[in-house]
């Protein structure tokens, strides 16, 4: 299922090759859209031509649809596509100080690249300052740390953070853009020109009537494609286990995602992890018997997704393992985990009953359920630092696993 | 070489363009799981630089190590690729389009000096900005907002407000008292 990894799949040089048609697009249509010229950018902040936004707003509500449509198709795995991580204070400054660089400027990044292909000076002075500004930034950054990892909320989207389906933002994000479309429409009437030769660059042509046939068309298409996607609703983490069933599930079957007890307690020594303990059991079980700093999760909240997604803005290094009586709820809630796309989950092996056979034999029968008193994580065995040194052989699990396969952002 | 205007043909109607970048975009998702992008594509060419001329200062630069570290090669990376793409796309279509044409563009009654010397300092907190807030308009704006990244939204209305709230004071630069 896409995306692929396209290094593994290709081999470099046809994976850059493709990296490199994408790149060619992308900067035919920048200049197609006439984004080479300064001038027709800089008029965006005049309200007399508003190509920018609309070819923003155009380019992201499409790529936005299409996504969305294929994900919920099942055709791609949107775990696996990069979202930009949300550093919301360094972005919004970051921000702020590029909208004063683009008045002054007359480009962005991207469009200057185009445009200095196409010889004009002015980007070319725009790029080297560019290039000054970044070299600026690698020198001083090491000055201020803090600030820049400040905020940092992860993988964060706007679903998320409104609580409500994606599909649904879908469609308002469409509108939204609609509505942006109107209202640039209305400012270009109100303060564009049409005469290329006073106004060259940000001179507005009229479109033909095929042309309001068509965007009138597109509109109606966007909606309806948004509407699909809010009717369609994303793959539940069930349906995504299916689809990577196929890679993971060994690691159930060799038993890899299993860790032994004795595995437990020493990794909750080992200061560069730091261990998540889910307790997937009843209440009652839990407060008889849980393990010091474990965290008792309902499948609900696992099938819901939200563990995940908070699995997913935890620290590289975090170890997660999850705990039922047995295994049962345990490996139900690995294969959600994963099919999520959280890295380093495992099940530990036996349950909180081979646990108890294994630290505490004095304790109980065997079962978690046969205690005198409810003292929760109370009893000395719930402690792995009370365990350590305790000398049980195992074939050791854990392979922490820090790097994405597919890495992304601006490089 | 032509005047601008006499042979070049008419930039496309921004929707269709916007359409089409939106193909695009989502053609790089669905292929590779990124986006597009361009100021890491600067960075990578600065550090490769770098790397060249002072080696020990970016052995020493913790930001320039995890892009040159060691047998590193700053420009083996996929964005590189991305960014040699947009330079050679950009050539063809203004070569196709009969815009290819050495000028500087600049609003009427401004001289061509304080053009370059604004683009110049215009660059230099474009370039900042962008290593800031992790991303440019393309790497961040675009691509993080098609997957509705929170962070990516907040910083496109940033660029917006950044713009339209120094535009009325500069706009000698953009549109002369017409």
């Amino acid at each position: 299922m896409a995306p692929f990894a396209l290094v593994d799949v290709l081999g470099k040089p046809l994976a850059y090759a493709l990296y490199f048609l994408i790149g060619v697009a992308f900067g035919a249509v920048l200049e197609m859209a006439g984004f080479a010229d300064s001038r027709r950018l800089a008029a965006q902040f005049y309200f007399r031509n508003l190509t920018v936004l609309k070819v923003m707003f155009g380019a992201i509500v499409t790529a936005m649809v299409l996504l969305f449509l294929t994900s919920a198709l099942g055709w791609v795995d949107m775990q696996r596509v990069w979202v930009n991580p949300t550093y919301l204070v360094p972005g919004v400054v970051g921000g702020l100080v590029m909208g004063v660089g683009f008045i002054l400027g007359g480009f962005c990044p991207g469009t200057s690249l185009v445009a200095v292909a196409n010889l004009k000076l002015d980007a070319l002075f725009f790029f080297v300052g560019a290039t000054l500004g970044v070299g600026a930034f690698g020198e001083t950054v090491g000055r201020f740390p803090e600030f820049f990892y400040s905020t940092s909320l992860g993988r964060f989207t706007l679903p998320q953070w409104l609580g409500v389906p994606t599909g649904v933002v879908v469609v308002g994000v469409v509108l939204m853009a609609l509505f942006m479309f109107w209202g640039s429409e209305q400012l270009e009437a109100r303060f564009g020109h049409t005469d290329a030769a006073r106004y060259p660059g940000a001179a507005l042509r009229a479109p033909t009537p095929v042309a309001r046939r068509r965007r009138r068309v597109a509109g109606f298409a966007l909606l309806g494609g948004a509407l699909i996607v809010a009717g369609l609703g994303q793959p539940t983490l069930a349906q995504r286990w299916e689809s990577v069933r196929s890679t993971r599930q060994v690691d159930l079957e060799t038993r890899a995602a299993y860790v032994h007890p004795g595995e437990v307690v020493d990794l909750s020594q080992d200061r560069t992890v730091s261990v998540l303990v889910l307790d997937l059991r009843d209440e009652a079980e839990f407060n008889v018997f849980h393990l010091l700093d474990s965290k008792r999760v309902t499948m609900d909240e696992i099938e819901g997704g939200l563990v995940g997604l908070r699995l997913l803005a935890a620290p590289p290094s975090t170890v997660t393992v999850l705990v039922d009586d047995r295994e049962a709820r345990s490996t139900q809630a690995w294969k959600l985990l994963v099919a999520g796309g959280v890295p380093n989950v495992y099940i530990l092996e036996g349950g909180i009953d081979r646990w108890l056979t294994t630290f505490a034999p004095g304790l109980t029968d065997g079962t978690s359920t046969h205690f005198a008193a409810a003292l929760g994580a109370g009893y000395r065995e719930a402690n792995p630092d009370h365990l350590v040194g305790h000398g049980l052989e195992y074939e050791s699990k854990v392979k922490l696993q820090t790097r994405r396969k597919l890495g992304g952002g601006c490089g | 070489m032509r005047a601008t205007g006499a042979g070049a043909k008419p930039y496309l109607d921004p929707y269709l363009a916007g359409a089409m970048l939106g193909v695009v975009l989502f053609a790089a998702f669905f292929l590779t799981g990124n986006g597009l992008g361009a100021s890491g594509g600067i960075a990578r060419v600065l550090v490769s630089l770098e790397d060249r001329i002072v080696p020990e200062h970016v052995d020493r630069t913790a930001y320039l190590l995890q892009m040159a570290g060691g047998e590193r090669n700053p420009l083996d990376h996929w964005i590189v690729m991305i960014t040699a793409g947009t330079l050679v796309g950009g050539f063809f279509s203004g070569l196709v389009h009969r815009r290819l044409r050495p000028e500087t563009q600049r609003g009427r009654g401004v001289s061509v000096p304080t053009r370059l010397a604004f683009a110049t300092l215009g660059g230099v907190l474009m370039g900042f900005g962008a290593r800031l807030a992790r991303g440019c308009t393309s790497g961040q704006a675009l691509s993080g907002g098609a997957v509705l990244s929170v962070g990516s939204w907040a910083f496109m209305f940033s660029v917006f407000a950044g713009g339209y709230a120094l535009a009325w004071f500069v706009r000698r630069l953009w549109i002369a008292e017409d």
